[in-house]
């Protein structure tokens, strides 16, 4: 319809709601806008410091650490968050917290030294502002990246590239589930947590903290009681769960814009895992040069599994993720690897099918 | 009492009219937008290289029983030749539907709306992102030349939508190109 069919509808809507008596502006407030926020040139703008010459932490903002980080090439980092005084998240649905306007948070890379800060805040229109500050060597101040990114800005550890993201990068992993907030989340931050990344207990606050501080409202009960966690048949398998949940849901979820490839790798606190039924036995579109038929996973064959040789490779047209990363994150490919050979072996399977049947 | 059901069947009577009148606008804007789409996939030469060449009575032509279909997947390929260290460095074959190159080796895709081989399942987002961002379902693997994906993302959200109706509406052609190979290594 063109635009003048829109109003001349919208007109209509108005003179139908005013003789059934419906309010006219539950039909406007869909249309109306308000400011959407921009990122500032400088680091120090944000807010993040309470003295940027000390960059000691404003005292409103908190520190976090997620259960399943997102693998960075081995970069060690710290993680904020700052709500506007008296807001609240509305923690109702445990799989997609809402935030209120005016959020922010941050995220620091630092390999030897600090690379980046990275930065989220959600504007008054509802979209989230995405914006990353480059450090100077020197450690003194951070300026903000060029929008296109910048690629091979450092080394990592191991001397691959560190490329600092685009924003379309930032979109790419961030905008393909409800709340593109990605590692603050009642998962993420349960305390019933095996995290892989060390960091500083003392300063990082977990899920708990945030409900006491009154900054989270509205968390089902039973995640007051209990803290979350993921439902698995062994260790091994929650620590997988949770490696896919943390690296590749934002994009292999039944919600986003990647539904349609059926892969489905997100944790749900409501619904469960669908990660083994949407990837073991499943045919894959992606063929692996050397076979006839190719799976995502093949039950006790990792090297014979589309979604292992993924993770185990940084061939760029390969390789999964397929941005962000240039060096192999060795300790979870070998997690997948026990957990494709052992827990999903054939027999095992059996024996759990069986079991379930048993108990119904 | 009385007036309140007359305004309830009036009101219902304005409805009618309205949804009726914004179908046949529907048809009539679908019907647009496959044409004007057809014209910006011509005139921007998408079948240059989505559509194989074969040699006709007036030498090489592109084949139209396959239009659109990308590189035919029974073509049976040698390796790329080697080329030597210098400004020639890129090579295609015969059918324009293969390129090699620094990048490795790349093969044009199915844009027909065939489900399992084509981007029938595609929705419009995807292939707005795809072109606008040259990742493959704008969240992927890097889109590879000499896919000229720069240009396509110059148009406007309206002439994507007309090039996405277009490609939506011809015919369906199985047809699954080849996943691209890595350069070879030296
Ligand atoms: C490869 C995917 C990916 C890219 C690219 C990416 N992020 Fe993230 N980001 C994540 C994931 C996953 C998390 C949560 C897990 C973690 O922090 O380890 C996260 C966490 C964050 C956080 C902390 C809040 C949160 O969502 O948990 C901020 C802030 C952030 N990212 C900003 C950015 C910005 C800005 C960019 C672009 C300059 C960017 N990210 C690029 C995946 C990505
Ligand atoms: C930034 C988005 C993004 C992230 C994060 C991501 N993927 Fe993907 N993945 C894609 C896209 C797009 C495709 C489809 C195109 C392709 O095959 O390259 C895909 C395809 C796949 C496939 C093949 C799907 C099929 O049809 O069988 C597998 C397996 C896979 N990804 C595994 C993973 C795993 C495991 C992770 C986490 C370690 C991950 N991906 C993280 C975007 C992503
Ligand atoms: C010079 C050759 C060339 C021209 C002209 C060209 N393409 Fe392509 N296109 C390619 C190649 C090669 C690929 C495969 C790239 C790859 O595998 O990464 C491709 C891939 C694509 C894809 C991605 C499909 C997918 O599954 O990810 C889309 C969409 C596309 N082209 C659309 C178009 C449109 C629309 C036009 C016309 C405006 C066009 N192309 C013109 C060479 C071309």
């Amino acid at each position: 319809m063109r635009p003048f069919e829109w109003t001349r509808l919208a007109a209509a809507l108005l003179v139908l709601c005013g003789t059934l008596g419906v309010p006219a502006w539950i039909v406007l407030a869909a249309g109306s806008g308000s400011a959407g926020a921009q990122a500032p040139r400088e680091l120090r703008e944000t807010g993040l410091y309470a003295d940027p010459s000390t960059q000691r932490i404003a005292s409103d903002v908190l520190a976090f650490r997620p259960q399943y980080p997102l693998w960075t090439d081995g970069a060690r980092k710290r993680r904020w968050i700052r709500l506007p005084a008296g807001s609240s998240i509305d923690a109702s649905d445990p799989d997609a917290w809402r935030f209120p306007v005016g959020t922010q948070l941050w995220k620091e890379f630092a390999y030897e030294r600090r690379v980046e800060t990275r930065y989220m805040q959600l504007g008054g229109d509802g979209r989230w502002v995405y914006a990353t500050y480059v450090w100077s060597p020197d450690g003194r101040s951070a300026s903000l990246a060029p929008q296109r990114g910048l690629r091979g800005a450092c080394q990592s550890t191991s001397g691959a590239p560190h490329d600092i993201p685009s924003e379309l990068d930032c979109r790419a992993c961030h905008q393909g589930t409800p709340s593109e907030v990605l590692g603050f989340s009642a998962l993420q931050l349960s305390s019933a947590r095996t995290s892989r990344e060390p960091g500083d207990n003392a300063a990082e606050l977990q899920l708990d903290d945030f409900v006491a501080r009154g900054w989270i409202r509205d968390l089902p009960r039973e995640f007051r009681e209990r803290a979350p966690q993921i439902a698995a048949r062994s260790e091994r398998e929650r620590a997988v769960l949770g490696y896919l949940h943390g690296n590749c849901a934002s994009c292999h979820n039944a919600r986003g814009p990647l539904a349609e490839l059926g892969l489905d790798l997100e944790f749900s606190l409501a619904r469960g895992s669908s990660a083994v039924r949407t990837s073991v036995g499943v045919e894959s579109r992606f063929q692996l040069a050397e076979l006839e038929r190719s799976e995502r996973i093949v039950p006790g064959a990792p090297h014979a599994s589309v979604l292992f040789r993924r993770i185990s490779s940084r061939d760029p047209l390969l390789q999964m993720p397929a941005l962000g990363t240039h060096v192999v994150d060795t300790a979870a490919v070998e997690l997948v690897s026990q957990w494709i050979e052992q827990d999903l072996a054939p027999a095992r399977l059996a024996d759990t099918h069986s079991s379930h049947q048993r108990q119904r | 009492m009385l007036l309140k059901s007359l305004l309830l069947v009036a009101a219902a009577g304005i409805g009618l009219v309205l949804v009726t009148t914004a179908m046949s606008d529907t048809d009539r804007d679908h019907a647009r937008s496959v044409e004007r789409g057809r014209y910006l996939v011509t005139a921007m030469g998408c079948n240059d290289c989505h559509t194989p060449l074969k040699l006709g009575p007036n030498g090489p032509e592109p084949d139209m029983t396959r239009m659109l279909s990308g590189h035919p997947a029974e073509m049976a390929l040698p390796p790329a030749p080697g080329l030597p260290e210098g400004p020639w460095n890129t090579v295609a074959a015969g059918t324009l539907t293969a390129w090699n190159g620094p990048w490795g080796t790349s093969f044009t895709a199915n844009l027909t709306p065939d489900p399992e081989t084509g981007i029938g399942r595609w929705k419009e987002a995807d292939f707005a992102a795809t072109v606008r961002t040259g990742r493959h379902l704008g969240r992927g693997r890097n889109l590879l030349p000499p896919m000229p994906y720069q240009n396509v993302a110059a148009l406007t959200d309206a002439d994507l939508h007309d090039v996405f109706t277009y490609l939506q509406s011809i015919p369906a052609i199985a047809n699954r190109v080849p996943q691209p190979l890595p350069p070879a290594r030296q």
